[in-house]
């Protein structure tokens, strides 16, 4: 069986509304969906957020049910060494392949820490990262990640 | 589930003497009913003595129809002062029902009926639903809220004339409406516009809509778009007809379209329609936009004279496609209420209404529009909901959409405005009348 490199992303639009964040991570916890990283941008009106979770279908499920839309977004996540420069040597990479990155966020487990990235081009990316000797995130280890 | 179409569809009539009577006809009938009906409110109705007597007007100067415009005008603020049982025509204990309007400032409109007014009632409501092709074999799955409002309780009095099963659902319960409608084999159901779009949305989500019998809905209440009839049509697979009214005439049933869909038949034998220019009230010519106003030709209970609806259309006296020679209103651009004036320029919620069905799905056709003043300058907002299958986790391409919004609500308003998007279905479906707009202004 092959590994599937692309992370399925949970995300959510959120209205700006007093205790909306509040109502998602609710609904997700009592569904024991686990939330492994997440990142919150906004704009005047809304937010966007985005999280890896332990298992992003039924986070999806449960946030539908609780009448709050998600979607999954395909994205890529790698392990960054605890080191200066890393983080600025992979987009170096990313750069110089001409890839176009939407947006990223990162979270740091005990030994190492992760960057999560968004590109239309995501088996490229894997392609340059894997090659210039970064560690992708399987699917399954980024799900499990800091558990 | 089966939407007939306009080649295959059989034309039939309730009262075909009066639906196809002649103009000549027609202006005799209400001659007469005028004439009697202005003696009877001038000795019974001190309001109308007094309103007649300031403008030296007698009940022997009203000949005939044509002498409508010497009458006094009836607005709202006049039911409100007269509220609530001041304008009655009969000693109270004729009256066998009231129905009201939720005033939204403050004491509601009360409308009084006697026995034969609900009567007319139940009749006009019957040769609406006939025009829209139902018979006493049908089961009429009535979603309007039963109560003062007159819609629930007015389809309901149409369906009992006609014959027809009254499936008195009141609003609300949305799986409910949809379990009910199914298991009872309903062949038509009534709600408002936004309502059936709201249901439409609900049985694709609960995948019962092949498992309905459903072939027509009366929808009517508020103001709706073709593209909104056509969403619905098509999501249903049925047949939709406009219903219009208003408690202080009688509820809906004052006029509805027919499957040509070219203007609402008013039952001009009892409720007698101007459209008047809105500047200087001076009659308008068929065709010409004005404020609709009513005269109640055989009202017992609180007959009203030339009473002005707010709501602005124009009118058509020529025989219809189907045969008819009830004259058409058009359907509404809007309420007088429900314009909002914009740094100038008149807006109806309808127009953007339209102009997010043009979109083709990008965004849902629900909508709120708040208006504000910024600095003594105006500013629109229109609050539009996101469908799911364009939502993006990028900003970016929300953004874009926000921005394709903005500019087909500029092209359709003449108006810059600010568009907010919002979660799907967070804005708030109505069962009763849609709240469109919230207006912030001191004005």
């Amino acid at each position: 069986m092959s590994i599937s490199y692309t992370v399925q992303q949970l995300s959510v639009f959120l209205e700006n509304r007093a205790g909306r964040l509040d109502d998602v991570l609710k609904v997700l916890s009592e569904g024991g969906v686990n939330i492994v990283a997440l990142s919150l941008a906004d704009t005047a009106d809304y937010g966007m957020l985005r999280m890896i979770v332990s298992d992003p279908h039924k986070g999806r499920v449960v946030l539908k049910e609780a009448g709050i839309t998600a979607m999954l977004t395909d994205v890529i996540a790698f392990r960054v060494a605890h080191a200066t420069g890393s983080l600025s040597k992979a987009m170096h990479q990313l750069v110089e392949g001409e890839i176009n990155i939407e947006y990223m966020y990162a979270f740091a487990n005990g030994i190492d820490a992760a960057a999560v990235l968004k590109s239309d081009e995501p088996g490229r990316v894997v392609d340059i990262l894997t090659g210039c000797g970064f560690t992708v995130y399987s699917a399954d280890e980024a799900y499990s990640a800091n558990v | 589930m089966a939407k007939v179409l306009l080649e295959d569809w059989k034309e039939q009539y309730r009262d075909e003497r009066i639906e196809r009577m002649s103009r000549d006809e027609m202006s005799a009938l209400q001659s007469e009913r005028l004439v009697k009906q202005v003696k009877n409110v001038y000795e019974h109705v001190s309001f109308y003595k007094k309103k007649m007597d300031d403008l030296g007007v007698e009940p022997g100067d009203i000949k005939g129809i044509e002498d409508i415009t010497k009458l006094p005008f009836t607005t709202k603020e006049d039911l409100r002062n007269n509220y609530p049982f001041g304008l009655l025509a009969v000693p109270k204990e004729k009256i066998t029902r009231v129905q009201g309007t939720s005033g939204t400032t403050g004491k509601l409109t009360l409308a009084s009926y006697t026995n034969k007014d609900v009567e007319v009632w139940g009749e006009c409501v019957a040769r609406g639903l006939t025009m829209a092709g139902l018979t006493a074999e049908d089961r009429l799955h009535i979603c309007y809220g039963y109560g003062l409002f007159t819609g629930g309780l007015g389809l309901d009095f149409g369906a009992r004339a006609l014959g027809a099963m009254a499936i008195p659902m009141s609003s609300g319960n949305t799986k409910r409406q949809l379990m009910c409608m199914e298991d009872f084999g309903a062949t038509a159901f009534a709600c408002t516009p936004s309502y059936a779009m709201y249901l439409a949305e609900a049985a694709q989500e609960m995948g019962v809509i092949d498992r309905l019998q459903v072939k027509t809905s009366i929808n009517g209440a508020e103001p709706w778009t073709d593209e909104m009839r056509k969403q619905i049509e098509d999501i249903f697979n049925i047949n939709t007809f406009d219903i219009y009214g208003l408690c202080e005439i009688t509820g809906p049933g004052v006029a509805m379209d027919c499957i040509h869909h070219k203007g609402l038949h008013v039952c001009e034998d009892h409720f007698y329609p101007e459209v008047l220019n809105p500047a200087d009230h001076t009659p308008c010519a068929d065709g010409e936009t004005g404020e609709l106003v009513f005269t109640t030709l055989s009202k017992e209970g609180m007959p009203l004279l030339r009473y002005r609806t707010k709501d602005l259309t124009s009118i058509d006296h020529s025989t219809c496609e189907c045969g008819r020679t009830l004259p058409r209103i058009q359907k509404f651009t809007g309420r007088t209420d429900d314009m909002k004036v914009i740094r100038g320029v008149n807006v109806f919620p309808t127009q953007v209404e339209t102009a997010l069905l043009s979109m083709g799905g990008q965004v849902a056709p629900h909508y709120m529009l708040i208006v504000d003043r910024e600095n003594n300058l105006d500013v629109l907002t229109v609050m539009v909901e996101v469908t799911e299958e364009y939502f993006s986790d990028e900003i970016r391409k929300m953004e874009a959409l926000r921005e394709r919004v903005g500019a087909v609500l500029k092209q359709a308003l003449g108006v810059a405005v600010k568009v907010k998007l919002v979660e799907p279905k967070t804005i708030e479906r109505s069962e009763g009348k849609a709240k469109r707009v919230i207006d912030n202004r001191n004005l």
